[in-house]
C-alpha cells in the first residue's frame, strides 16, 4: 500500500508539471524519471501501479522504461556515473581509472549498491573533455588523478 | 564570460522582440520571419517561416510550440551554452512563435543530459510569470495566452528528431513517426505543432527587432544569417563560435587556435570528415551542413578509431524501430572493426557500399540515413590509414 501511495504521489506531481490530461499518457515518462530519481530504479510493482494509474497496459510502461537509457529497471544504484563515449568529451582512461577504482566493469553496480558505472554518448561537454555525468550533474575538465575525490565526494 | 557575434550574441533589449512582436499582426510576424529566409538551425534547415505558416494556417482549438533542446549530436553543446546564458531570448523566441501561430503552450524538450539546468531555467519561468511575460493576456496583449513548462528527455539521442521527440512527449517510446502527416499539422496530442530547434528560437526575437534585412546582411544567398559552432577536439580555444554563414572551415579552424590539423569532422557522427585540401569549405546549408558540430582532429588521431567510436554510437542509440537501420548499424560497425583492425577484404568493402546506399535510401530517419556517413568519407579520404587486402573475406 505504501508503495501505491509512492506511485500515486509522483504522478500527481508529475501531472501538475505536465498537465496530464484524461485519455494521455504524456505524464508517463516525467512519472519515471521522478520515481528513478526517488528510488533508484523502477521496480516492476510501480510500473504495474502507473499501468494502473495511467489506464493502459503494464508492458506499455515497461516499454517506455526500457527504451531510455537513463531509466533503470534491474537494479538500483544509488550514484549513477555516466561516462562520455564520445570522440571529443570522452576519455578512455577516464573510465579505466573508474573501473579500477571501482572494482567493477561498465554496466556494472558495485556489491554495496552505490555506485552504476555506465557509458553513455556526447554529454554535450566537448569544449571541457573529459567529462562525466554523476546523477544529473554534469563535471567536465577531469583527469585521471580526480576520480579518488571525485568518488569520496559521493560517499 | 561575454560573448560577440554577428546575431545571437549581439547586444538586444530583453524582450524587446517580444513587444514590438505584440504590437503588430500575427500575419505580419509570421512575415517578417519569411522575409529574413532563416531555415531551422538544427541541421535540417526547414524554412522557419513556412514551418509556422503552416502551422498557422492549421485549423484547431488547441497548438503547440516545442523548443527542441535534445542536443545529442556528438560535439554539439551550443543549445547548453544558450540555455545557460541566453535562455530568456530562447523564451522569448517561443512566446513570439507561440504568438505568431496561435498556440497557448510552450514546450522545452531538455535533454536528460542537461538535467542540471532544470531548476534555474524552472526559476526563470517562474520570473517571467511573476512579470507577466508568460501567462494570461502576456503583456496585456489581450487575448493572448501562454505559458512554457520544461520536459526532460531520459538519454535516447533518437528524440532529437522531431517526431521521435513529440513521441517522447507523450510518454512513448522515442520512435520516430512516419511523415507525411507532418508536426505543423498532427504534431504532439495530435494538435499542430511547431518544433523549433533552441538556437533557431534565440535568433526570433532579434530579427523581430532588428528587421528581416538587417539578418540578411550576414550570410550568404542560400543561408542567411549565422550559425553557432561547436568546436572541440585538439586546439587551443574549444568554445562556442558565431560565424555567418560563408565562413570557411580554415577560418573557424584560425579563431579556435587550431594548428597542424589533420580533418575535421562537421556535423558530429552523422555529418562528414573534411580534409586540410578543402578546408576552404563553407559552413552553410548549400555546402558544410550542420547543427553546429566542429570536431578538430590532430595529426596523432587514427581516423579509423574516430570512424568506429561514431558507429558505436550509433548502434547504440538506434531506436530498433526500422529494418535498415537496427541491422544495418551493426553490419557496418563490424566492418568498420575490421577494417581499423586489417581484417578487411574487398567483398568487405562492397558489401559496405551496397549497405550504406540500402540504409540512405531505406532508413526511416535521419540517423540510419546518416549513419554510414562518416565511415564512408573516413574510407575516401585517408586511404592511406587502412589496408584491404584482395581475396575472400577472413573468418575471424
Amino acid at each position: 500500500m505504501a508503495k501505491t501511495c509512492a506511485v500515486e504521489k509522483t504522478v500527481r506531481k508529475s501531472g501538475k508539471d505536465s498537465m496530464v490530461c484524461d485519455g494521455n499518457r504524456s505524464g508517463l515518462l516525467a512519472a519515471l524519471r521522478r520515481l528513478q530519481n526517488k528510488k533508484g530504479c523502477i521496480s516492476d510493482t510501480d510500473m504495474q501501479d502507473l499501468a494502473e494509474r495511467f489506464g493502459i497496459h503494464p508492458v506499455e510502461v515497461y516499454g517506455t522504461a526500457t527504451f531510455y537509457s537513463f531509466l533503470r529497471v534491474d537494479r538500483k544504484a544509488r550514484h549513477v556515473i555516466r561516462l562520455s563515449n564520445c570522440v571529443s568529451c570522452g576519455g578512455k582512461a577516464l573510465l579505466a581509472a573508474f573501473e579500477k577504482t571501482l572494482k567493477i566493469k561498465v554496466g556494472q553496480t558495485t556489491a554495496d549498491s552505490r555506485f552504476a558505472l555506465e557509458l553513455t554518448g556526447c554529454l554535450g561537454m566537448c569544449d571541457q573533455p573529459a567529462a562525466i555525468m554523476v546523477d544529473s550533474k554534469l563535471i567536465g575538465c577531469l583527469r585521471v588523478q580526480d576520480v579518488p575525490k571525485i568518488l569520496k565526494s559521493l560517499r | 564570460m561575454k560573448r560577440e557575434g554577428a546575431i545571437i550574441f549581439s547586444p538586444i533589449e530583453p524582450f524587446a522582440g517580444l513587444k514590438q512582436a505584440l504590437s503588430i499582426s500575427r500575419g505580419d510576424v509570421i512575415a517578417a520571419i519569411r522575409a529574413s529566409e532563416i531555415k531551422g538551425r538544427g541541421g535540417a534547415g526547414f524554412p522557419t517561416g513556412v514551418k509556422w505558416n503552416l502551422a498557422a494556417a492549421a485549423v484547431s482549438d488547441k497548438k503547440f510550440v516545442v523548443c527542441n533542446a535534445d542536443e545529442g549530436e556528438p560535439g554539439t553543446f551550443k543549445d547548453r551554452v544558450l540555455l545557460n546564458e541566453y535562455s530568456r531570448l530562447v523564451f522569448e523566441g517561443m512566446i513570439i512563435a507561440g504568438y505568431a501561430v496561435g498556440a497557448q503552450e510552450g514546450i522545452i524538450y531538455l535533454r536528460g543530459e542537461y538535467a542540471g539546468l532544470l531548476p534555474s531555467l524552472g526559476k526563470i519561468l517562474l520570473k517571467l510569470r511573476r512579470s507577466n511575460v508568460l501567462g494570461v493576456n502576456v503583456l496585456g496583449k489581450e487575448g493572448f495566452n501562454f505559458d512554457i513548462r520544461i520536459e526532460s528527455g531520459a538519454g535516447a539521442y533518437v528524440c532529437g528528431e522531431e517526431t521521435a521527440l513529440i513521441e517522447s512527449l507523450e510518454g512513448n517510446r522515442g520512435e520516430p513517426r512516419s511523415r507525411p502527416p507532418f508536426p505543423v499539422n498532427t504534431g504532439y496530442l495530435g494538435q499542430p505543432t511547431v518544433v523549433n530547434n533552441v538556437e533557431t528560437c534565440a535568433a526570433v526575437p532579434h530579427i523581430i527587432v532588428k528587421g528581416a534585412d538587417w539578418f540578411k546582411s550576414f550570410g550568404t544567398e542560400k543561408s542567411r544569417g549565422s550559425k553557432l559552432i561547436s568546436v572541440s577536439g585538439d586546439c587551443g580555444r574549444p568554445g562556442v563560435y558565431e560565424v555567418p554563414f560563408g565562413t570557411s572551415v580554415a577560418q573557424i579552424l584560425a579563431m579556435a587556435g587550431a594548428k597542424g590539423v589533420k580533418a575535421v569532422q562537421v556535423g558530429g557522427a552523422s555529418g562528414v570528415c573534411v580534409t586540410p585540401a578543402q578546408f576552404d569549405r563553407k559552413i552553410a546549408y548549400e555546402d558544410l551542413s550542420s547543427g553546429g558540430s566542429f570536431m578538430v582532429f590532430g595529426k596523432s588521431r587514427k581516423m579509423l578509431d574516430a570512424a568506429v567510436d561514431f558507429l558505436e554510437f550509433f548502434s547504440e542509440e538506434s531506436c530498433g524501430q526500422c529494418t535498415p537501420c537496427r541491422e544495418g548499424v551493426p553490419v557496418l560497425l563490424d566492418i568498420s572493426r575490421k577494417i581499423r583492425d586489417g581484417r578487411a577484404a574487398a567483398c568487405d568493402i562492397e558489401a559496405l557500399e551496397s549497405l550504406a546506399e540500402t540504409m540512405q535510401d531505406a532508413a526511416k530517419c535521419g540517423l540510419g540515413q546518416s549513419a554510414p556517413n562518416a565511415l564512408l568519407a573516413i574510407l575516401k579520404n585517408f586511404p592511406g590509414e587502412y589496408e584491404v587486402h584482395d581475396g575472400q573475406a577472413r573468418e575471424t
